[in-house]
């Protein structure tokens, strides 16, 4: 209905079609304008394509019912476009994954773009693209957008806001959430950690390191629904995304009044990303992944968790990495290969690269 | 990894640690300075010190280049990126967020306009410069004699350019002297309280054994070379035990799957070539420390940002409170320090040994401090 | 320290190389270690060969350490 309406109206409206493969963003881009209509017309509103979006409002409408989970999160990263994904496919899987560790099946999603004056129009077409994508692939409608340009050299070329909100299942009693890691749960995890930052630290300027490794950027909806479907025992779940796995473990020790040790041994690193994080002098607890959860489950549950995650294509490689302590201190350990024990603390600071 | 899997397998892990049980006297006491910064990450992250018996105690030495960088020398660089937009300022990502004066880095010096990039090699700093003609390029180069060679190079690979664009800042410093700083400085009991020392390994590649063997006689204390994997410092603890158990203080090379007896001449060679030593320069923690550092030779003068940009030396005092220097000669653990994970933490260190990952405090307070939760607080808060 | 790692030439033109670990690769100098061939391992730091792995050494400290009772140093 509304959809006819707009393309009729694109044809009186705009004399020339944007030029995706010369084109720039102009500060009219931003406007609120004709050049802002046309820019929603023929990129925003074709690539995600929805009867919410199209319907011309300022606001999307929707009925909800049920437990709400809402989550929001600014995407920026350099580069925009690295191997295994780009800043528009990150932008869905991060929202995406947030409403997912509520127990919620995402839904809706809106999104916010903040351009740089003279962004290539090629390029915002590719990561539109990417985010229609993600969004298909992820079952997900993006229901509301906004656009702003700023001046040259007042942004990073393109930042990237997404807003997704989820409704948590019936059957699910009690969703999961950080406070509720009691000692004793196992601790699991997806797959393999740090592919996501070893790729964006490797492929920054200045650091000439060749590599097969891809970002693991995913949406994790699914495999958080195949999960629940299994087992009712899962108590939280957390995407160890900026910061790590130790971040990650310390944060949700710290809200559930616990501890934990980990096997140093069981972590899945790749061995391509144990290589990258030895050469830079990183440590790949602490960096980001993209695709991955942790999952803090009750102990009888916890093989029964890990069956359920290995048995979908983004779990493959998952394992059961340590336990929940009685700790008054909140202090994370591990068990290292040779019998050991060390602390994992909190990220200070952002990775970087070193050399002693 | 071939040539570090190896050295990190359990089973040998457990039977080096087995034999270092035999052959320990009871009784006896073995206080081993592990100079370098990568010997003390890799006894933490392994946790090594579980695996040694009781009367092995493993000192952390000074061997972090970023933490004995005096602050004054630090506060030269950010205010040369921060007052001189013509200026590029090169360095490695260890030295990006080390605060100076007033909490300032070269993050923040980034941050307010300065121009600071970070690289992973001194070629890529060479490249800025001629990349950049109408910029001068100023390389922040930091490191004892491991990294020496390629600061070297870059000097070289300069002059051969015939760039004038392209310095210097030197702050490499040498680390024979800085054992000889922790035997002779302090309470003066030191050299007492040491029983050996697990040599640098990565700085003997280039500069060889032999650099060592002055020290062990004049000290009559043992040192033995090792590599950075936790096999290789197990070996070597069981090295220095039958030394010290012998009664014998030489040098052993533990580590002579890389280091020869000489070094490497090429590079020792270049380095001889393009600076010579200072007559005195401050270490952080332990003061200054005569022909302890390296400046840019007469015949590289142009390449010398100090001289080139007059820059200025002014040495500022740590903090107070701070016990770094007891604790860099081994008289006081890091848990003794009054101020150790209270207001000295990683976010904000105020002395040396808390300044990078490597340093004597910040590794304990991120990989050890739960050992020093006394079992009483747990019982209490629960 | 110095944050130096074992990698493997892979190939070799003038003073610049390439040098691989488990499948990362980085382009390195090997102005320092001018005999340095592909195959052999060289210790990297900060993208310069500082010296070639002895693979005889390092067969004979890896058997040592499983035998730590024969386990000796070599005196300069």
């Amino acid at each position: 209905m509304g959809m006819d309406k707009v393309e009729k109206r694109t044809d009186r409206l705009f004399s020339k079609k944007l030029d995706f493969a010369r084109g720039a963003i102009e500060l009219t881009h931003g406007a609120g304008g004709k050049a802002s209509a046309q820019l929603f017309e023929e990129l925003f509103l074709p690539a995600f394509h929805n009867p919410m979006l199209g319907a011309g409002d300022d606001q999307a409408r929707f009925t909800g019912h049920g437990r709400m989970v809402v989550a929001t999160d600014s995407h920026v990263v350099s580069p925009l476009f690295f191997p295994g994904g780009d800043i528009g496919a990150l932008s869905i899987h991060g929202t995406v994954n947030d409403v997912a560790m509520a127990g919620a099946v995402p839904q809706y999603l809106t999104a916010g773009f903040i351009l740089e004056e003279g962004f290539p129009l090629k390029d915002l077409r590719t990561i539109v693209g990417s985010m229609a994508n993600a969004a298909a692939a992820a079952g997900v409608s993006i229901i509301a957008g906004d656009t702003k340009v700023v001046e040259r050299g007042k942004g990073d070329g393109i930042f990237i806001n997404t807003t997704g909100i989820g409704i948590i299942p019936d059957r699910i009693a009690e969703p999961p959430a950080a406070h509720r890691a009691a000692p004793g749960d196992k601790i699991l995890v997806s797959g393999t950690l740090g592919d996501h930052g070893v790729t964006i630290l490797s492929a920054r300027e200045g650091l000439p390191l060749i590599s097969p490794i891809e970002s693991d950027s995913a949406a994790l909806n699914t495999l958080v629904r195949d999960l629940l479907d299994a087992t009712d025992g899962v108590k939280v779940l957390r995407d160890p995304t900026r910061g790590g796995l130790a971040t990650a473990i310390n944060e949700l020790c710290r809200s559930s009044g616990t501890g934990a040790v980990l096997e140093e041994t069981c972590i899945p690193i790749r061995k391509t990303v144990d290589a990258a994080c030895e050469l830079l002098g990183v440590d790949p607890l602490y960096l980001a992944n993209e695709g991955k959860l942790i999952a803090i489950v009750s102990p009888e549950e916890a093989q029964t968790a890990l069956a359920a995650l290995k048995g979908h294509p983004l779990g493959q490689d998952a394992a059961i990495i340590g336990t929940i302590t009685e700790d008054a201190h909140g202090f994370v350990q591990m068990e290292t290969p040779l019998g050991g024990r060390r602390m994992v603390d909190w990220l200070t600071g952002d990775p970087l690269p070193r050399i002693c | 990894m071939k040539y570090i899997e190896e050295f990190r397998d359990p089973a040998a892990a457990k039977a080096i640690a087995a034999q270092i049980h035999a052959e320990i006297e009871l009784g006896r006491r073995y206080h081993f300075m592990e100079f370098c910064g990568g010997h003390t990450h890799a006894l933490c992250r392994f946790g090594l010190e579980d695996l040694l018996p009781d009367n092995i105690r493993m000192i952390h030495g000074p061997g972090c280049p970023v933490c004995v960088l005096p602050v004054g020398r630090l506060d030269m660089a950010i205010d040369l990126a921060q007052s001189r937009p013509d200026i590029i300022l090169a360095t490695y990502g260890d030295m990006m967020r080390v605060p100076g004066s007033e909490g300032r880095t070269l993050l923040s010096a980034k941050a307010a306009g300065g121009d600071v990039r970070m690289v992973y090699s001194t070629l890529q700093a060479v490249e800025l410069a001629k990349a950049n003609p109408e910029r001068e390029v100023v390389f922040f180069a930091i490191g004892f004699e491991t990294t020496t060679p390629a600061t070297a190079a870059a000097i070289k690979a300069a002059s051969d350019a015939g760039l004038s664009n392209f310095s210097v800042f030197c702050n490499h410093v040498l680390t024979p002297s800085a054992i000889d700083a922790i035997m002779t400085t302090g309470t003066g009991e030191t050299g007492a309280r040491l029983d050996g020392f697990v040599g640098p390994g990565n700085v003997s590649t280039i500069i060889g054994a032999e650099a060592y063997e002055d020290a062990a006689a004049k000290w009559t204390k043992p040192i033995v070379i090792s590599g950075f994997e936790p096999n290789d410092l197990l070996q070597s603890i069981l090295l220095l035990v039958r030394q010290v158990n012998d009664g014998k203080a030489f040098v052993e090379n533990a580590f002579a799957r890389a280091v020869r007896l000489g070094g490497n001449e090429a590079a020792k060679a270049l380095c001889e070539n393009v600076f010579t030593v200072r007559d005195s320069f401050e270490w952080r923690g332990l003061g200054s420390i005569p022909a302890s550092a390296l400046q840019v030779a007469e015949d590289f003068a142009c390449f010398d940002a100090e001289r080139k940009f007059k820059m200025a030396y002014v040495s500022r005092p740590d903090h107070k409170a701070c016990d770094c220097a007891s604790i860099l000669r081994g008289e006081k653990r890091p848990s003794d320090c009054k101020v150790f994970a209270a207001g000295c933490t990683p976010e904000h260190p105020l002395g040396s040994c808390m300044v990078s990952p490597e340093g004597a405090c910040a590794a304990h307070y991120l990989y050890g401090r739960f050992r020093d939760a006394a079992p009483a607080d747990l019982v209490a808060a629960e | 320290m110095c944050l130096a790692l074992p990698a493997e030439i892979v190939s070799i033109d003038g003073e610049d190389a390439v040098a691989d670990v488990d499948g990362v690769q980085v382009p390195i100098s090997i102005a320092f270690v001018p005999d340095a061939m592909p195959g052999d391992y060289v210790i990297v730091h900060v993208g310069y060969a500082l010296s070639k792995i002895d693979q005889a050494e390092a067969a004979q400290q890896i058997a040592a350490m499983h035998s730590p009772a024969i386990t000796q140093g070599v005196a300069p």
